[in-house]
């Protein structure tokens, strides 16, 4: 039978990349599809009508939103190389710390990263956040331990986005100095011989975000 | 299976749901109420990232963020199922539970605590977004189907604290007529002996939401 296995993502999208770096991870095929945000295909909208955004995922006629849901869907139904461990507790940890990225880190790293009031203030709160995930990566490789894991997918912002951001507009949040432990996995993700391939073109992002620090910069 | 306790305090609706979960697996708790306004080093060692209730401990080990924590629990403890089994009932019971958190309880919040026109733009959103709600129960008679489930107990806030919510704020949303299926999942869910239970009594809640509603309005009075 054949099996139906779609996505809908954008290139640049940190949150659709994490399903494709999932589903090479567990050796699954599907078909991408890349949305124009600013004119959504009829079938994105139909797939995820609550939020239209992108990641949406299909399989075998049921569709599903939000990517940390679609990871936790895809480790379900394709039980090889797990992202999560088989305990519990192992389990809970996983889904804190992926929560606590994209409900805290993520934003405080984006508003950081672009001229906004109360800069400083903005900065410090997110160089709080990278000290908390610096002392939770420990000696670890990565998240997941020897192997990436739901937090290092999740964190994908961190290891190749924001590195770039910091490129295009001369921000520093993360560096070496500051945060040995995450740059050092940061370095070890973005190398990772599956998840490299899943990946969007460095120079493409690095100009895409000179683009946008260019017309944030000369707005009022 | 170790020792459970909570970390929670009785007014809130994150910490309701870790009572029904505990309750519905008859799984025995010690119940630690927490002072938010003086927080006790035991929170503060078991939730260091945030600080808050509800944190649950179990086997020497701490679990904040109540979704987690709802997760959790269905793991250790397999009997009576919260989840469902088959995974895409499941991935839609976590986009739910999400949307919910994310926008039902802060949507219907900020339509209670503001006035005027800001509450007439929060009210439009707020109901928007009980209306998905309102479309998952066609068919069922919980969220979970013919029993109690996982989204059952993470929704089910709105039966009581929405009802304070808006008799604070001074706005309905939950209309009987416009939400026939939430009015009567309401009124099944309360019936619920475990769910009743943990209830905190209306008089509390009227206190907090009126302090904390009057808050809100005084701040926003002040603004240019």
């Amino acid at each position: 039978m054949a099996e139906e296995v779609k996505l809908f993502g954008v290139w640049g999208s940190p949150f659709s990349r994490r399903v494709e770096i999932a589903l090479k991870l567990k050796g699954v095929d599907y078909e991408y599809v890349e949305e124009d945000l600013s004119n959504k295909s009829p079938l994105l909208l139909k797939y995820n009508p609550v939020h239209k955004k992108v990641p949406a995922f299909v399989h075998n006629g049921k569709a599903i939103a939000e990517s940390q849901v679609i990871l936790e869907y895809i480790d379900e139904t394709w039980k090889n190389s797990p992202i999560l461990p088989k305990d519990p507790y192992g389990r809970a940890q996983a889904r804190f710390w992926a929560s606590f990225i994209d409900e805290k880190c993520l934003p405080a790293l984006w508003k950081a990263s672009w001229p906004c009031e109360d800069h400083e203030k903005v900065k410090d709160e997110a160089r709080e956040h990278l000290k908390t995930l610096e002392n939770e990566l420990k000696d670890k490789k990565f998240f997941g331990g020897e192997t990436v894991g739901l937090v290092d997918i999740v964190a994908n912002f961190i290891a190749y986005w924001l590195p770039r951001i910091q490129k295009a507009t001369g921000a520093e949040l993360l560096t070496e100095e500051k945060y040995p432990k995450l740059y050092q996995w940061g370095h070890e993700f973005e190398n990772h011989g599956v998840v490299k391939e899943k990946l969007p073109p460095s120079d493409k992002l690095i100009a895409f975000f000179k683009d946008r620090f260019e017309s944030v910069s000369t707005s009022k | 299976m170790g020792e459970v306790k909570l970390i929670a305090t009785t007014q809130s609706l994150f910490c309701a749901r870790i009572q029904w979960a505990l309750k519905f697996k008859g799984v025995e708790y010690e119940f630690i109420e927490e002072d938010l306004r003086n927080k006790s080093p035991l929170l503060l060692e078991s939730n260091r990232v945030y600080k808050k209730v509800p944190v649950l401990l179990h086997n020497g080990k701490s679990f904040p963020e109540s979704l987690i924590i709802l997760e959790y629990i269905d793991e250790v403890w397999k009997h009576n199922p919260l989840l469902p089994q088959d995974p895409s009932e499941r991935a839609l019971a976590r986009f739910w539970a999400k949307f919910s958190d994310e926008k039902v309880i802060f949507g219907a919040f900020g339509a209670c605590r503001t006035e005027g026109e800001q509450q007439e733009k929060a009210k439009e959103a707020a109901l928007e977004s009980l209306a998905f709600l309102e479309k998952q129960l066609e068919g069922k008679k919980f969220f979970g189907g013919e029993e109690l489930g996982y989204l059952d107990l993470v929704v089910g806030w709105i039966p009581l604290w929405l009802g304070v919510m808006e008799e604070i704020g001074g706005i309905k949303l939950l209309e009987e007529e416009r939400f026939p299926l939430l009015h009567e999942w309401s009124q099944n869910f309360h019936q619920i002996p475990l769910i009743k239970e943990c209830l905190p009594p209306r008089d509390n809640l009227l206190s907090y939401f009126q302090a904390s509603i009057s808050y809100h309005r005084s701040l926003a009075a002040k603004k240019p």
